[in-house]
């Protein structure tokens, strides 16, 4: 066994070694080295072969055609892409869209920058499992509703929607659905030919790809169009300019591939060892899983450890690499808004980890883990006099806390 | 054989720089934005980055902006700026990268925006610029310090003095520079200017904006908040290593680099101007040391090029990123060139890897490639 262990698969992934032998094939002299966009040689086709191939492994994990497939910079870019593509592009039919206050911040913050634009955008609140409830978005959609922006798979509770049914009522209504995928892809089957998603964003580092490569899916029956954000040159059928970079596109297109070759046995096996670690402390007094039991991802299991803080605890497992929540966030010592938007409170919010396991997460390291959780949460609680307050029998949602 | 005279499109990488790469795909793969010891060697590693790229460009590394490349930094420096200072106008060379001409285009309608013309080198009008800066409240003007297709190298200190007494913003694109010539942030006086990994021997998909703090950026990417606010995105750690290795690699190899260039530049336009009926574009203007751009008129570019690539001879007709369109070189069309001579028109840019041996190669392919099109037929 290694140290650290690292259990932070949803922040992101190292590059499965076939991918990145796979990369290194489109990098240096004598090999793919060429810029795709090159028509008048052997190393543009040949780049342009490889691109080519990837995207339709990508389209294939999705049941999508290669053809809907566009390339960006990340999920991040994708987000982006799509809503304020959307937006631009239908903003005459009308300026509301829908989305959830337990999305990614790259959905947030580009709806809040659509707002400062003059947009109207409806923050649903999740139910206290971490799932929208349809009714309410049914109930959320106006005449004016051009979009609903929904994640897949929640980052941080690992939490798994029901698309295909919110796909049929946002067509039924004529309204565009845009799917933040980055966390499902590979782990939850996705069917486009089924789900009625009109946009759904990639991510290939969440996957086993490389950082700074993703993908926008974008629906040609019945067709969707967008604004381009990224002008220049014209890639992409004009809706993603900029030189296309093979290796990562080509890391991209592996990964995906691998995923739908080993999803359904790597599901059964990431199960068995988060069932292994959740069994391993759910004993432990006054500690709560956050989201859903039954709909989230394999992989995924959050925990809250009250009386613990969570930054704190992240230092203590120093072998163990964990977070408290999006990486993206963590910066911050803000709780976690998902939490706080799923109606835990402050403590709990402030207490919570996110353990996420992974394609190179074994047995022993589960154990290990363990061990070293329920040493370190008995070490730091032994410390909290809020928890020997607790263990007093002292209610301490009723104590008036004094300021100085 | 396989000649590749193409490095103006993409390099190949640099195996050093691959070496530093690959331990951050695989064992030092954490989020740069995570708190744990493995996301923090990410993100020293980004820090270490920054501070190469900077310096090769004379810059502090805090006003470096990593991006997805070029393009992306390209659209940030000019839309960011627009809405972040809320300017009043908009104008760039009419012989830009289409990621300057189509986001300025883009504003058609809502902010006034122009071209400025250039001269038969290509080189930027002076008058032109002095008159819409006179004319303009608060512009940004965009011009690139070496053009991809000619390798001619505007004197931007000199225009950019210009726009700046004026109270002006300029951006510089100087992807097609780094690598080619010294490049300094601070003595261009430009207060934007866009980099580029892949032109210098670094990896596709990373480059950066390099900003000068008197300038307010608006992102065009939002969500977590990477690169200060100004670019959101999980960090491509990978590529900015690699940005950072191929940058110092250039900044300590440069003048070797462009003596090797500039000789084989020299030994190839010296056999070039053998041949009879050649047009050499921007012949007597300061050109990037790799970079030849000239025309055989009476045949179609395109024709040549797929008969020169049956050989193993990898050429283009000018910007990759134009190169679906069978129209003629923007380029050349501002700098009056003829229509029909403009549509032959090959260019030339020299790597590091090329050797005499390659152009000689070259020129015995061409000469028959030309021979069987009967163009030289008349002169031997």
């Amino acid at each position: 066994m290694k140290l650290p262990i690292y259990l932070d698969y949803s922040a992101t992934t190292p590059v499965d070694p076939r991918v990145a032998e796979k990369m290194c094939n489109c990098l240096t002299m004598g090999q793919n080295f060429g810029n795709p966009a090159s028509r008048s040689h052997q190393f543009g086709w040949e780049a342009d072969d490889a691109v080519k191939n990837a995207r339709k492994q990508v389209a294939d994990l999705i049941n999508a055609d290669s053809k809907e497939i566009v390339w960006t910079s990340g999920a991040t870019e994708s987000n982006n892409l799509a809503i304020k593509g959307i937006a631009h592009f239908y903003h005459k039919k009308g300026k509301h869209i829908i989305t959830c206050k337990t999305e990614h911040k790259a959905v947030l913050d580009t709806c809040r920058q659509l707002e400062r634009e003059g947009f109207e955008v409806t923050y649903l609140d999740p139910e206290a499992n971490g799932l929208v409830d349809l009714k309410k978005l049914e109930s959320a959609i106006r005449e004016d509703t051009i979009l609903v922006s929904l994640m897949h798979v929640n980052n941080e509770i690992g939490v798994v929607l029901d698309i295909e049914a919110v796909g049929e009522l946002t067509r039924s209504k004529g309204i565009i659905l845009h799917v933040d995928a980055a966390q499902s892809a590979g782990k939850v089957p996705i069917d486009l030919k089924k789900m009625k998603v009109d946009l759904m964003s990639f991510s290939a580092h969440k996957i086993y790809g490389p950082k700074g490569m993703g993908a926008l899916y974008v629906r040609r029956k019945p067709r969707v169009r967008l604004e381009a954000q990224m002008h220049g040159g014209g890639h992409e059928r004009g809706m993603r300019s900029g030189t296309l970079a093979t290796h990562q596109i080509v890391g991209m297109g592996e990964a995906f591939a691998i995923a739908k070759a080993e999803m359904a046995t790597e599901n059964e096996r990431l199960h068995t060892l988060r069932n292994r670690l959740y069994d391993g402390i759910k004993d432990m007094e006054e500690i709560y899983l956050n989201g859903d039991e039954e709909s989230r991802i394999a992989g995924n299991l959050n925990v809250s450890f009250n009386f613990v803080e969570g930054e704190s605890l992240i230092m203590a497992l120093k072998d163990v690499a964990v977070s408290s929540g999006s990486a993206c966030t963590s910066a911050s010592l803000e709780p976690s808004y998902v939490l706080r938007a799923i109606g835990r409170n402050d403590e709990l919010a402030h207490s919570s980890i996110r353990f996420s396991i992974g394609r190179f997460t074994t047995e022993e390291d589960i154990d290990y883990s363990i061990k070293l959780i329920r040493d370190k949460v008995e070490k730091l609680r032994d410390l909290s006099p809020l928890w020997e307050m607790y263990k007093d029998g002292i209610d301490l949602s009723k104590i008036q806390w004094a300021a100085h | 054989m396989s000649i590749y005279f193409d490095h103006n499109a993409a390099t190949p990488l640099d195996e050093r720089v691959l070496d530093e790469m690959l331990p951050f795909m695989r064992a030092h793969y954490a989020n740069p934005s995570s708190i744990h010891s493995q996301g923090r060697v990410a993100r020293n590693a980004i820090n270490i980055a920054r501070e190469q790229v900077a310096e090769l460009v004379n810059a502090h590394p805090s006003q470096v902006i990593f991006t997805s490349g070029g393009t992306e930094a390209n659209n940030l420096a000019i839309k960011g700026s627009l809405r972040g200072m809320g300017l009043s106008a908009l104008t760039c060379s009419a012989i830009e990268h289409p990621s300057i001409r189509d986001v300025v285009r883009y504003f058609d309608g809502t902010v006034p925006n122009s071209e400025l013309p250039v001269d038969s080198s290509g080189y930027i009008v002076k008058d032109a610029l002095i008159e819409i800066c006179q004319k303009e409240k608060q512009l940004l003007v965009s011009m690139m310090l070496a053009n991809n297709e000619t390798g001619t190298v505007q004197n931007i200190l000199e225009l950019t003095q210009v726009a700046r007494s004026q109270g002006h913003f300029v951006h510089t694109d100087a992807v097609q520079a780094i690598g080619k010539m010294p490049v300094d942030f601070v003595k261009l006086g430009v207060h934007l200017m866009t980099i580029s990994a892949h032109k210098f021997y670094g990896p596709k998909g990373i480059g950066a904006l390099i900003y000068d703090k008197s300038i307010d950026v608006e992102p065009i990417v939002h969500g977590g908040g990477q690169e200060k606010n100004l670019r959101s995105g999980t960090e491509n750690v990978a590529g900015i290593v690699g940005f950072g290795k191929a940058a110092s690699l250039a900044g300590s190899n440069l003048e070797k680099n462009q003596k090797h260039l500039a000789n084989l530049q020299r030994y190839f336009e010296e056999r070039l101007r053998q041949l009879p009926s050649i047009v050499l574009f921007a012949a007597n203007a300061n050109r990037l040391v790799n970079t030849t751009f000239f025309s055989v008129p009476g045949i179609v570019g395109e024709a040549l090029l797929m008969r020169l690539d049956e050989c193993g001879v990898a050429l283009t007709s000018g910007s990759a990123c134009a190169s679906k369109s069978d129209k003629p070189s923007h380029v050349l069309m501002a700098m009056g060139v003829d229509e029909q001579v403009a549509k032959s028109a090959i260019r030339v840019s020299f790597g590091l890897k090329n050797t005499k041996v390659e152009i000689d190669n070259f020129f015995s392919v061409l000469v028959l490639q030309l021979n069987l099109l009967g163009l030289l037929n008349a002169e031997s």
